[in-house]
């Protein structure tokens, strides 16, 4: 029988949840790497026993981890991220250059065809790529160096690359989003590199509509429609019909358009998950209701799905890699929040339950889907 | 040259990450200094690298200290010679992670 097993990244350490098809009963291991904190972890597409997690903490630095049985057990790989060349600068928060210097690795985003081939989205903001199975890693320059690097500035989490979408239809095709600097797209395999921020508007910016600045929170692609691109930005939930050549806004009625996290159908690449916050002063749900919202028009009119979640006095927040959908015929979606909660629902969100209650803060949510 | 055995104390993290006890023995070659040990460290368990010092510039990460025979000897020149103490491993070379919450 099919199950699922998800993939949870936390403030001290990394969980597994496992779950056959009817995803009611869960099975709670861990953690792994206590007391680190676990930005992300993601496994093969094609290898799904192979997984690669990102530990790391303000003592120790970078770890990054694998495994080969399903994170039954792992192994310390490389960690040495080394910017090409001489790195230079890009902006500090108040405009002045600063030193570019590897902080973590955000993001783990593992080839859609070799399990030993995985990008890594680090902050200082950079791409890095390994072909041995995590066990050295290579930046691919061409996107700090494209031109508008020494102008990027951090949010306020940092400068991080935090999003990488692999194209399926064209193994040269990338996609990738920086905070606070916006996305950007190849086609060459990595070479080359240019913003795609067109139809962006972020008023905090001296220039609204600048080609470079904006807070880009998260970017969601449905695989059988690859130029479809879904964005939550700082303010703002946008679409791009033209594989992010340009943006249009479809936060319609949603009761904040602030939110970090989005997502997309498995089966019905229209149906999009967001998860609307306050404002970016009050990181929580508006009225202290956990409520998901989903769209089955591609944005714009969007429903509100609450059973099963907490309707009165919830202030946690759900971070930018922390949702996720299954590829079940019933499509799972998943999210994990601060106060430590994973939920999930087996029915496109029509229903929610908690799968664990008490981690410590999530930071990531992934779902493998297993046959 | 006669190596000598160092013995070396690591945080808690570091233990796990190496799977080790709270305290290893490292082979160093004379003169037994802070580089020669974090070489032989690094050496003996690969995984602890990049962890204890900058794969590049092998500076100390910035929450962490080096202490041996009731001194602190975190500023101490990399290439300098350690207290024979610990060269004789009667005391332990003690790695310590900063004490903080969260």
């Amino acid at each position: 029988m099919s199950g699922v097993r998800v993939l949870v990244g936390t403030h001290k350490g990394a969980f597994i949840l496992t779950s056959d098809g009817k995803r009611e009963k869960w099975q709670v291991d861990g953690p792994h790497f206590g007391g680190w904190e676990i930005y992300h972890l993601k496994g093969s597409p094609v290898e799904p026993n192979r997984l690669y997690a990102s530990q790391s903490t303000g003592w120790f630095g970078q770890v990054i981890q694998r495994s080969d049985d399903g994170g039954k057990s792992w192994e310390p790989v490389g960690n040495e991220f080394t910017y090409e060349g001489v790195p230079g600068t890009h902006q500090w928060y108040d405009g002045t250059p600063h030193p570019w210097e590897f902080k973590r690795v955000w993001h783990l985003e593992p080839s859609l065809d070799d399990p030993d081939t995985v990008y890594a989205g680090v902050e200082d903001a950079a791409l890095f790529r390994s072909t041995d199975g995590g066990s050295s890693w290579q930046e691919l320059a061409g996107l700090r160096g494209h031109g508008t690097g020494p102008n990027w500035q951090p949010g306020a989490g940092g400068l991080c690359l935090h999003t990488i979408i692999l194209d399926p239809s064209d193994p040269r095709r990338m996609f990738i989003a920086i905070s606070a600097a916006g996305a950007f797209r190849t086609d060459d395999g990595g070479e080359s590199w240019r913003p795609i921020n067109r139809g962006l508007k972020s008023e905090f910016l001296p220039e609204p509509e600048a080609e470079i600045g904006h807070c880009v929170h998260h970017v969601a692609m449905h695989p059988s429609r690859p130029g479809v691109l879904f964005m939550q930005k700082h303010w703002d939930v946008m679409r791009s019909d033209d594989a992010g050549d340009s943006w249009h806004e479809v936060s319609g009625n949603l009761p904040s358009d602030f939110g970090f996290v989005v997502d997309i159908h498995a089966h019905e690449p229209e149906t999009v998950y967001v998860l609307p916050i306050k404002s970016d002063s009050e990181h929580y749900p508006p009225e202290g209701k956990l409520r998901v919202y989903r769209s089955r028009t591609g944005g714009n009119e969007w429903e509100a799905l609450t059973k099963g979640l907490p309707q009165r006095d919830c202030y946690v927040n759900v971070l930018r890699d922390a949702m996720a959908v299954d590829s079940l015929d019933s499509c799972g979606v998943y999210f994990g929040t601060t106060g430590g909660q994973v939920y999930a629902s087996a029915d496109s969100g029509d229903n929610w339950a908690a799968i664990v209650s008490d981690l410590p803060a999530v930071l990531s949510v992934e779902v493998q889907t297993l046959p | 040259m006669t190596p000598h055995m160092v013995r070396v104390v690591l945080p808690p993290h570091l233990r796990t990450l190496a799977q080790v006890g709270a305290e290893v023995q490292v082979e160093v070659k004379p003169p037994v200094t802070q580089g020669a040990i974090l070489e032989a460290l690094e050496a003996r368990y690969p995984m602890l690298r990049g962890t204890i010092r900058d794969h590049l510039t092998g500076e100390r990460r910035d929450f962490l200290r080096f202490f041996a025979c009731r001194e602190d000897l975190s500023h101490q020149a990399p290439d300098e010679p350690l207290p024979e103490p610990v060269v004789e491993g009667t005391e332990p070379f003690l790695i310590v992670g900063a004490i903080a919450g969260g």
